[in-house]
């Protein structure tokens, strides 16, 4: 019984990481149809920002478990990441609109530009965050579950992410226009709204998600130059899965993908269960090919 | 052009993406479930980079007669995280040997390559190295596919290479010199020491390619001559990072030892994910025989004190040599680097090649080989001795416990140094894994 409820747990657990990794894919991939492969790198991004701020902070402080500086890091992470999303935008992808297999070889060289700039500056070896403390503990449920601190906050993170998503999109005059244009281009563009910004906004809005992302993975996994290349497949699965421009799609997408890989994986092994979710995945967009949800036809 | 027309171009575009990227998808898993790649997933993500081709020439410049040798390590890519040390070491064993005055009199010029973390590119540049800059002997690879991608390639050219790592035995090559350990000396010795503690219930946890797979089919067998099993055992691929249900199931067989041989950043997050789901190494204590002071810096130290390594060599090892190695290293590349296990093997397999040259008083391979027979160093870690024919090293096993501040406590050791066994020919419990090899 506490197997199961732990494995419950796990699974949701995966679920949320799946989610984070995957909300800014949803946007870029999703609303925008840029395949975009340096997503990866946008996440590492995100995590050596955090690891960065953390050596500062260290620096000035001399206490590197700072609950403070890791609060301060989500939003930095955000920052920095959406800020080389713009960058990335305004001077590669926008020439590739309307071009998305250009868009992705584009993008996947800007990945391995960025990779071996995180190496140049950070060295090739992994670096390490030290978690706050208050995020080291374990919550006992009962004897024999234990649910760490950190899985529990992730999920928080990735529900006040959806949060301020759902805010932004549908309840502010740029999430509006953002629905807009990606709605319908060129009668948003013939109403008086500037499509140039609203795309390296949304762009850039992908990859800030994705630096968030960032910083919550060095919590629980390796911080090193290729770190995004773990994470990658993963995202383009669950958006895939979830449907393109599908907010709710992809939410839908991370939780299937996340339980049903636990279960797979407990049942198997870590390898036949990816492998058994990559088959159901690709069986399932046979059956439909637009997703689990479908953009309704205009 | 209408908009209901873009709409549909797009839509068909993109449902083939999706098929091509999940196909993609499906790809890699599998790709990574079977056995070739031998290092942290997506190397294709390496292959790309820049291939650096740095000449380096050595100071004496008016010396009309250098030795050109070879250094071949991924410097780029996701193997550079371990490499980069490694070449790093051998570098400074160069530069020891040309300040003291060269080999045999000759000054030694190295030729740098990088083997980018792609298979193919190592043996591309081995034969690049071999054939166009005619080096005397390469030190060079990491991962088990590096090196049996170049392996064909040296002895078709009859060129030398020292081969730096610890890796899973069974494999002889007339034109490699292994100055890491085999199976006999880390693995075998690293279960004896356990069943010696009175464990008895082995939990197998290793990353999906050869060297977990060759190892733990090793130690399954090692267990059944003691008359026990495994109470699991588990393989997960390269660069999974996601170990909570990995957790759940070590947890459900409740063994006293997880024997740990996963490779790359899986480590950083197994250790964390296992600190956070409350299992201390005095409730479950690892051992991990590819975890050493530069993985630990990544893992955090925190994440993995008490938990136990085995290896020939740590930064703590108490020889004079080593206090000298240390320093040096230290003062060529910063305060704040460590040595490891395979550094110091870059580093002592540059002295064992200088001396086989200067017994053979020649470059040539086969004069050098026939001079290696037998030929000992004072390494860093220990004696070490070349074997008269399976051109392995003898150096002393030793097992450790991760200290708070990253460094290693060695808490055992074999004494003397154990003669290398890569067929392991010696134990009556291994007979069949030789055919098994071929």
């Amino acid at each position: 019984m506490e197997v199961w409820a732990s494995q419950l747990f796990n699974g949701l657990s995966l679920s949320s990481i799946l989610l984070l990794t995957a909300l800014g894919l949803a946007l870029s991939f999703g609303l925008m149809n840029v395949i975009n492969l340096a997503h990866g790198e946008f996440i590492m991004i995100g995590a050596y920002t955090t690891y960065a701020l953390q050596q500062v902070a260290t620096h000035y402080t001399g206490d590197p478990q700072s609950g403070i500086t890791f609060l301060v890091a989500i939003p930095a992470s955000f920052i920095m990441a959406a800020a080389a999303g713009y960058l990335v935008e305004v001077s590669v992808i926008r020439f590739l609109y309307r071009r998305p297999l250009d868009t992705l070889l584009a993008t996947w060289g800007v990945g391995l530009f960025l990779q071996q700039l995180a190496r140049s500056i950070f060295g090739a070896p992994n670096v390490q965050v030290v978690a706050p403390d208050w995020l080291s503990a374990t919550v006992s449920v009962t004897s024999g579950l234990l649910l760490p601190m950190k899985r529990i906050f992730i999920i928080g993170l990735v529900l006040a992410c959806l949060g301020s998503l759902y805010l932004y999109m549908y309840r502010s005059n740029e999430g509006r226009r953002m629905r807009g244009v990606m709605q319908n281009r060129e009668m948003a563009s013939s109403l008086g709204v500037s499509t140039r910004r609203v795309d390296s906004f949304t762009f850039a809005l992908g990859s800030g998600l994705a630096g968030v992302a960032g910083c919550a993975l060095t919590l629980i996994g390796p911080i090193g130059p290729s770190l995004g290349t773990f994470y990658i497949v993963d995202a383009f699965i669950v958006v895939i899965l979830g449907g393109l421009g599908q907010i709710p799609g992809t939410i839908m997408a991370a939780l299937i993908i996340g339980m049903v890989n636990t279960v797979f994986e407990f049942g198997t092994t870590a390898v036949v269960g990816k492998v058994l979710v990559f088959a159901m995945v690709i069986l399932f967009l046979q059956w439909k090919p637009a997703g689990l949800m479908r953009a309704r036809g205009r | 052009m209408s908009v209901p027309y873009l709409s549909k171009a797009l839509g068909s575009l993109t449902s083939n993406t999706l098929k091509l990227l999940a196909g993609l998808g499906l790809i890699l898993a599998v790709a990574c479930g079977s056995e070739a790649p031998a290092a942290p997933a997506s190397a294709p993500q390496g292959s790309a980079a820049p291939a650096a081709a740095a000449v380096e020439s050595a100071p004496a410049a008016e010396e009309p007669e250098t030795i050109k040798v070879g250094i071949l390590h991924s410097l780029s890519g996701t193997m550079s995280i371990s490499e980069t040390a490694v070449h790093d070491a051998e570098l400074l064993a160069i530069d020891e040997i040309n300040a003291a005055g060269g080999v045999m009199g000759k000054q030694l010029e190295v030729v740098i390559e990088d083997g980018a973390s792609d298979w193919p590119t190592f043996a591309e540049k081995a034969r690049k190295l071999l054939q166009e800059d005619q080096v005397a002997v390469v030190f060079g690879g990491w991962t088990s596919a590096s090196r049996k991608a170049m392996l064909p390639v040296f002895e078709a050219n009859d060129g030398l290479l020292f081969y730096p790592v610890q890796y899973e035995g069974l494999e002889t090559s007339p034109n490699i010199f292994y100055t890491g350990a085999t199976t006999n000396q880390q693995i075998v010795p690293a279960v004896e020491y356990l069943l010696n503690e009175g464990k008895t219930k082995f939990y197998l946890l290793g990353s999906d390619y050869v060297f977990p797979r060759t190892s733990n089919l090793i130690i399954n067998k090692q267990l059944e001559a003691a008359g026990l099993e495994a109470v699991g055992e588990e393989y997960t691929p390269l660069g999974h990072t996601e170990y909570s249900t990995v957790i759940s199931k070590i947890r459900a067989a409740d063994p006293d030892i997880v024997f740990n041989t996963l490779n790359g950043d899986s480590n950083v997050a197994f250790f964390k994910q296992l600190r956070d789901a409350g299992i201390s190494a005095e409730d479950l204590p690892t051992i991990s025989v590819s975890v050493a002071e530069e993985e630990i810096t990544g893992i955090g130290a925190d994440n993995i004190t008490d938990h136990l390594v085995a290896w020939n060599y740590f930064q703590t090892t108490d020889t004079p040599e080593n206090a000298k190695f240390v320093q040096a290293f230290q003062a060529k590349y910063g305060e704040n680097r460590v040595t490891d296990d395979p550094i110091e093997a870059g580093y002592f397999g540059v002295y064992l090649w200088k001396a086989a040259v200067e017994k053979a008083g020649s470059t040539d391979v086969a004069a050098v080989k026939e001079a290696a027979k037998g030929i000992t160093f004072a390494a860093p870690g220990g004696m070490v001795t070349i074997h008269n024919e399976n051109q392995h090293v003898s150096k002393t096993v030793r097992i450790g416990k991760v200290r708070g501040d990253g460094q290693i406590d060695e808490i055992w050791n074999s004494g003397a140094p154990v003669s290398p066994d890569p067929y392991l020919d010696s134990y009556e419990w291994a007979s069949g894994l030789r055919e098994l090899a071929q």
